[in-house]
């Protein structure tokens, strides 16, 4: 592997010289020189709004830059480039979304462009499978060609759009936040699969709020702030800290949680649940102020307990005790009257309606509060009750009235934090709050979680990032094969020892 | 991790709509056992004809994520012009009548492909819409008079038969013409959405519209050509039954629209896209033309095919519904 510093004397790819782009007033690139060099890993980061997506959009032709901005690629200078013209020149996207066609099979889903030209000619079905298979033997992984491609899981479905992207000759292959949705190992063999393609001369910009993994798959890393670049740097001269610093532009200690338990204060306790199939033998305990983690791969089982907890999947068996009364819970209105909240893992589909304003979506929970008289909503209630949960989570937002959809990731979780804390919880079950959100929103969301924990509220917060938990949780519980293991004070543990408890590899003496 | 071929015939919708059709005719045969013979088979499938091309028609638009119920009025305009030229000039070749209606079809489709693409308007206000008005419009200028005195080949030609047979009583039947052309429809069907690339690119716009766009595909050419194709089906089912009746009526077709729709969908087609089959298509139309046949020959008022209609369609979507949630059903703790 070349050093990133001999990089930057090759001939580049892909160069963007004086990079500029308006939008109305606001100026969202400033003047950016961005190149890439074939081969390499290159990471692009920034928190949201710091011009990442304006620069790659600028790259793929979706927007036109301001007057004077070059992109070169391969020496080729290109002028008003056009998504279409980007595909022609090597430069793919591989979208969160991954845009695959979920209803065709695998083999065409890589061979689409061959569906790309017009007329009624003919599909050549034996070419179609040939190219799929040339390339899926090129690159070494297993994929069933003839399975229609909504059968896949996210992470073949990804590497069907990786393998997609290489079937058409990609020269420079943008991946876009694409361990959002992965687990652990899968994040591990979809590094190793990059890196085969970088081997290959492909240029992989890769774009990630996940700081561990820039530094694991990163060669060269950039970093803009506010529209602005603040540098190239060789991911071996960087650390997280210093990451944190140059993207946010102060100094955000990432320093072990304070622990804000109250002994004495049982709020929740669970005796061997269990759910057939799903998870077995779950106890528990979960104190007042106390923010427990819950930790585990996809498939372990967490979110299933939460859901019992949250009366939305019954257990078979077992015990749930609230303040030390043993409880059945048949649905979530009786475990909201109970007192505790669900914040559901994919905020975007579970938490909001998107296209409801901030208001409706705060009083969604809390409608008993804004009744007035003849036991009507009371609109003058409802934009009080909206207006101080916006003030108190620190919601950034113009006002109550906008769709939660204008919202960026982080603020939407603001006010789905505030829509269940207003209902008065004791006990709140947070799963993968800062999940696919920006450091600063990440800090703002470690914060709230903080201040809950600080007046009472009992935390129980689901993770499968490790990181996540170090930095919220003095304790965390683990999960493994639907088993829960501990609690374990997370005060001495790092990511790596964390990482092989789960895993099993490091027996658990803590 | 090759996926058997059970796994694969499990997962058809064909086959469980096979096995309702088997089904519902054995039910129809133990009441009266008249059903079962090749006689009735063969005048089901001749009555049932053309709304089996008006089906096929429809496929590929659902397919490709739309929806088009102006088809019946599309194919009476079609019929009605058809009939004009053929009365008025006494064009005595059925060849000729033939390839009146197709071209009206093709065109009427393609403004309603042109006004689905550009009004950004979804597809089933468009064409409840574009129905109305074609329909308004032909009775508007025609008054609503019907149309007889077609030449003496419709008449001939109405009663070919591609083979006949002579049963014990002495009575012969055949295969009609015009299953001909409704198998001889689906073949092409099945061919362009199976092994052209227009046809793969109608089902990839309705599997995901988004990144067909991305991937640089002509949305408009899409559209054109599935809104065309139900219009040409449209006038080959307009030709089909005007030679079956031997005179056009304006408001005979107009009001099956949704019989159609519901054979398709009942042929295992999505009515959000990106799903359907030729075979399942052709099967939905015989299931249903089985019902109607079954409760003439049991002796029940015809209101009971409409209640009988409504229940299958309710069991075979269920059915539908059920199969996609076990083929993507959570695997529960795997690691």
């Amino acid at each position: 592997m070349a050093s990133a510093e001999g990089r930057r004397d090759e001939v580049p790819v892909l160069a963007v010289r004086n990079a500029n782009k308006h939008y109305g007033g606001v100026h969202a690139l400033r003047t950016v020189e961005f190149d890439m060099v074939a081969g390499e890993i290159h990471c692009l980061i920034g928190e949201n709004g710091s011009g990442k997506s304006t620069l790659v959009k600028i790259i793929t032709g979706v927007v036109q830059p301001d007057e004077g901005t070059e992109v070169f690629v391969s020496d080729a200078k290109l002028t008003h480039l056009t998504p279409y013209a980007a595909l022609q020149y090597g430069i793919h996207v591989v979208h969160q979304d991954l845009s695959l066609f979920p209803n065709l099979s695998v083999a065409e889903n890589i061979a689409a462009h061959k569906y790309a030209g017009y007329g009624l000619r003919l599909v050549g079905w034996r070419e179609t499978y040939e190219i799929a298979r040339r390339v899926v033997r090129e690159l070494d992984i297993e994929l069933d060609l003839q399975k229609p491609v909504r059968e896949l899981s996210v992470a073949d479905q990804q590497l069907v759009a990786i393998c997609r992207s290489i079937a058409s000759e990609a020269v420079i292959l943008i991946m876009d936040e694409p361990t959002a949705a992965l687990t652990h190992y899968e994040t591990q063999r979809l590094f190793s699969f990059l890196r085969k393609l970088a081997d290959r001369g492909v240029s992989v910009l890769f774009i990630s709020h996940r700081l561990d993994e820039i530094l694991e798959i990163g060669e060269r890393v950039t970093i803009l702030r506010d529209g602005a670049k603040v540098g190239t740097y060789a991911a071996g001269e960087l650390d997280r800290n210093t990451i944190v610093r140059l993207m946010t532009g102060k100094d955000v200690t990432s320093g072990r949680p304070q622990d804000y338990t109250r002994p004495e204060t049982e709020v929740l306790r669970t005796e061997a649940l269990t759910r057939e199939g799903r998870y077995k033998d779950v106890s528990f305990s979960l104190r007042s102020g106390e923010i427990l983690g819950l930790i585990g791969p996809r498939g372990a089982g967490r979110t299933e307990v939460a859901l019992s907890l949250f009366g939305l999947d019954p257990p078979d068996s077992g015990t749930i005790l609230v303040q030390g009364k043993a409880v059945q819970i048949h649905n979530n209105r009786e475990a909201i009257r109970l007192g505790i909240g669900y914040l559901p893992e994919n905020r975007l589909l579970e938490g909001l309606v998107l296209d409801q304003s901030i208001e409706n979506n705060t009083v969604i929970t809390n409608l008993a509060q804004i009744l007035g008289r003849w036991r009507l909503a009371d609109p003058g209630k409802r934009r009080k009750l909206a207006e101080t949960v916006v003030k108190d989570f620190h919601v950034v937002a113009p006002g109550v009235k906008p769709p939660a959809r204008a919202l960026s990731g982080g603020n939407q979780q603001k006010v789905v934090l505030g829509k269940w804390v207003r209902t008065g919880p004791k006990c709140l079950i947070l799963d993968s709050p800062t999940n696919g959100v920006d450091v600063g929103a990440k800090a703002g969301i470690r914060r709230i979680i903080a201040q809950l924990a600080e007046q009472g509220i009992a935390v129980l917060l689901i993770s499968d990032e490790e990181s996540e938990i170090l930095e919220n949780c003095p304790r965390t519980l683990i999960m493994r094969d639907g088993n829960v293991y501990g609690p374990y004070e997370t005060g001495d543990l790092d990511e790596e020892t964390l990482r092989a408890m789960i895993r099993h590899e490091q027996e658990i003496t803590v | 991790m090759k996926s058997s071929v059970w796994d694969r015939l499990v997962q058809t919708s064909e086959l469980y709509l096979a096995v309702v059709i088997v089904m519902v005719g054995a039910l129809i045969t133990f009441l009266n056992p008249e059903f079962l013979t090749l006689q009735n088979v063969f005048d089901i499938l001749r009555r049932n004809a053309f709304l089996g091309i008006f089906a096929l028609g429809l496929l590929p638009v659902l397919i490709s994520g739309g929806i088009d119920v102006s088809f019946t009025a599309v194919a009476t305009i079609a019929q009605y012009i058809m009939a004009v030229i053929v009365t008025t000039h006494s064009v005595d070749s059925v060849l000729l009548a033939f390839l009146i209606p197709i071209p009206i079809g093709i065109l009427l489709g393609a403004i309603n492909a042109w006004i689905v693409s550009y009004s950004r308007v979804h597809p089933v206000i468009i064409t409840i819409a574009t129905l109305n008005a074609f329909h308004g419009l032909l009775i508007f200028i025609t008054g609503g008079r019907w149309i007889y005195g077609f030449p003496m080949s419709f008449s001939e030609f109405a009663r070919v038969q591609v083979f006949t047979i002579t049963s014990a009583t002495g009575r012969t039947y055949g295969l009609s013409v015009f299953v001909v052309i409704w198998l001889l429809t689906a073949v092409l069907t099945w061919f362009i959405l199976q092994h052209t690339r227009i046809g793969r690119r109608v089902f990839a716009i309705g599997g995901n519209l988004e990144a067909a766009r991305r991937s640089g595909f002509n949305i408009f050419r899409i559209h054109l050509f599935v809104y065309g194709f139900t219009g040409a089906l449209a006038g080959i089912a307009a030709f089909i039954h005007t030679a079956q009746n031997q005179m056009v009526e304006p408001n005979a077709i107009v009001g099956r629209e949704l019989e159609v729709v519901a054979a398709v969908i009942l042929g295992g087609a999505s009515i959000f896209g990106g799903k359907g089959s030729v075979l399942g298509t052709v099967l939905g139309v015989f299931l249903i033309g089985i019902i109607r046949n079954g409760v003439i020959l049991i002796g029940l008022s015809s209101y009971w095919h409409q209640v009988t209609f409504g229940f299958v369609i309710i069991v075979a979507a269920s059915i539908n519904a059920v199969q996609s949630q076990l083929r993507t059903r959570n695997p529960g703790i795997s690691l």
